[in-house]
């Protein structure tokens, strides 16, 4: 699924020059459940970028499914984030003017679906995350668990294999993200690759391999352990 | 790129930011409506404008006699050149590219009168072909001096519509005033006409208005005149009058032996190029008047790109979200070039329409006035209202891209960051 070779990203602000990340070589296969720990400044939510496409890297050798997408045009990296990646974002991140249905129907539009399909495939997502009853709420009416239900809804609206979640559960309090999670291995028993950035240990736990970054670097040797690495 | 894309994504996003764009939209109709009424009534002022010019005539010049300036053929300078009455047919003889020449007399001071009224006023003779180049036209029930009345050498008297209110009263109707007879220097004439009421923004010899006419051979007969005041050509070419007029010279020059160059010979009023004249400066007003009303339209276009800066600034994380779920820059893009484009144009027909509602009341009005006859009543012509759509469409386009590209320029990483 996932092939990185000795990725790297530096950041220049014309007077600082910050190495975000450093000789990155990672493979991840199809189907993975994996966690991404490590402190805050590790290069964890820049990994995260450049394995979902919204960002490029500054060297280095990025394949996703067998596709190298480092040195793609930005339309195609937009069409890459439309249709084979499915984002979550710890604020959400849904528009607040639009309800619901509005919400997850978004990817749908952009990847071109007529209003039919669009439908059936909005309310099929949404009685996955168990919220068909919530079609025309506004975010502003949703629980915060409701709210991330929706982002992943809206995550999953194209099908894409490969579920990137940046601290999906830093906002939520312990149930509504324990219940987070637990759609998150659904998804993963489901066939999709799910890659999660956590603080929560329990969370990371919970997941089947953990990857450790410290100072831009894969702390965990090259990030290929054995299937079950406890924190 | 999918319309449905265009409709479902930018329309209803334009529809979820009603109130953010209620004020700028008030900019835009303000400025439409100030262009389009500042426009309207250049068209109007235009328009009464020329009509006035042609209150006098329309395509004619005006001959009187001059003085030579040079020697020519054995004749000194200072010279009077007359005008005869067989100039008439010998310039329509030997210059065919006149369509119409007619001679007048003057006299001012004749005593007018009518029953105790009595008046010093001026009288002209002339020809049946005043109707049409010098626009005496006559109200219903009455009528012109005809080629008959010239032949028979009538005392019959048409008199301007100011005239026939000082010496009959307004009260009286034109059909009680026609047949009616008054006494000029005594001789008793009757009256066969009342002019039809008409705009004229320039004279020789007074008002068209205060005029009494009768025909060319009847005041030779009676005043016994030897020479005309003036004459009136009308060239069948428009476009010639500068050849038209160095001819006229070469042929009365040939008759009166005075040089051809010598422009003092004869005095020239040429009402066409003074009319283009007018036309010229008219536009120029109409064009001062659009750049004002443009530079209305423009201060609430830079509210446009202002407001859709702040909407940008303030849609930095939304755009980072629509570019993490695939949008494609040119989407982006789109979005907030219709979105300003839209707001133009709802604010500016909205400003159009109240525009010609409002200059539609105004030219209905029943406002007698002479200011508003000089000046016209407002008229929001097809051109204005094209004029000023496309001008509209170019505002809202730029108004909108310079904003829009920054919004598509943003980094997705960094937007969804952005607090």
């Amino acid at each position: 699924m996932i092939r990185m070779k000795e990725i790297k990203k530096v950041y220049n602000t014309g007077k600082v020059t910050f190495e975000a990340l450093r000789n990155i070589d990672l493979d991840i296969q199809d189907n993975e459940f994996i966690a991404i720990v490590g402190p805050s400044g590790s290069g964890k939510s820049t990994l995260m970028n450049l394995m979902g496409c919204l960002d490029t890297p500054s060297g280095g050798e990025y394949q996703l499914e067998g596709r190298r997408v480092d040195t793609l045009h930005p339309n195609q990296l937009a069409e890459i984030r439309n249709k084979k990646v499915g984002f979550v974002f710890q604020a959400f991140n849904l528009l607040p003017y639009a309800s619901t249905y509005e919400n997850v129907e978004l990817p749908l539009i952009f990847a071109g679906v007529k209003g039919r399909d669009r439908k059936r495939r909005v309310i099929d997502v949404l009685t996955q995350v168990g919220l068909s009853d919530k079609m025309a709420n506004k975010p502003t009416e949703l629980s915060g668990g409701e709210m991330q239900r929706v982002a992943i809804a809206r995550a999953l609206a194209n099908n894409p294999k490969l579920i990137l979640a940046d601290e999906p559960t830093g906002n939520l309090d312990t149930k509504s993200g324990a219940e987070i999670v637990g759609i998150f291995e659904k998804l993963w028993n489901d066939g999709h690759t799910v890659i999660m950035i956590t603080h929560n240990i329990n969370l990371a736990n919970r997941c089947r391999r953990i990857i450790k970054l410290k100072d831009g670097m894969i702390d965990n040797g090259n990030g290929n352990g054995p299937p079950q690495t406890r924190l | 790129m999918n319309p449905s894309i265009i409709y479902n994504v930018f329309v209803r996003d334009f529809q979820n930011q009603k109130k953010r764009m209620f004020l700028t939209l008030l900019a835009i109709l303000w400025g439409t409506l100030s262009i389009m009424i500042l426009l309207a009534f250049g068209e109007g002022l235009r328009k009464q404008m020329l009509m006035n010019t042609k209150g006098l005539g329309e395509g004619i010049v005006i001959v009187w006699g001059g003085q030579t300036s040079v020697p020519f053929q054995g004749f000194g300078k200072g010279r009077r050149i007359h005008l005869h009455p067989e100039d008439v047919d010998y310039l329509k003889r030997r210059m065919p590219e006149l369509e119409i020449v007619v001679g007048e007399y003057t006299r001012w001071g004749a005593e007018i009168r009518y029953g105790k009224k009595l008046l010093s006023e001026r009288v002209d003779g002339v020809y049946p072909e005043f109707e049409t180049i010098r626009n005496f036209r006559a109200q219903m029930g009455g009528r012109m001096i005809n080629k008959l009345d010239m032949e028979q050498k009538r005392r019959v008297a048409y008199v301007g519509d100011k005239l026939k209110e000082r010496l009959f009263g307004e009260e009286m109707p034109v059909e009680e005033v026609v047949g009616k007879t008054i006494y000029i220097n005594s001789t008793p004439y009757t009256v066969i006409g009342v002019m039809a009421h008409k705009m004229q923004d320039s004279s020789y010899g007074g008002m068209d208005q205060d005029v009494i006419a009768i025909p060319a051979t009847t005041f030779k007969a009676i005043f016994g005149d030897q020479w005309l005041d003036d004459l009136i050509y009308k060239p069948r070419d428009l476009d010639n009058m500068a050849a038209v007029e160095k001819r006229l010279f070469e042929v009365m020059g040939a008759k009166y032996k005075f040089d051809p160059d010598d422009d003092r010979a004869l005095s020239t009023w040429d009402i066409v190029e003074q009319s283009r004249v007018t036309n010229s400066i008219l536009f120029g007003i109409e064009i001062f008047l659009g750049i004002i009303g443009g530079l209305t339209l423009l201060i609430a276009a830079v509210g446009v790109t202002n407001i859709m800066y702040v909407s940008i600034k303030e849609r930095t994380r939304e755009i980072g979200v629509k570019m993490a779920l695939g949008a494609r820059r040119i989407y982006i893009l789109m979005q907030f070039i219709i979105e300003a484009l839209g707001i133009t144009f709802l604010g500016g027909f909205i400003g159009m329409a109240i525009a010609y509602i409002v200059t539609e009341l105004f030219k209905r009005a029943p406002i007698e006035s002479e200011v508003l006859e000089m000046m016209g009543r407002p008229t929001v012509s097809l051109e204005i209202g094209i004029t000023v759509t496309i001008i509209l469409g170019l505002m809202g386009f730029f108004a909108g891209l310079f904003p829009a590209m920054k919004a598509a320029s943003v980094n997705p990483t960094e937007a969804l960051r952005y607090e």
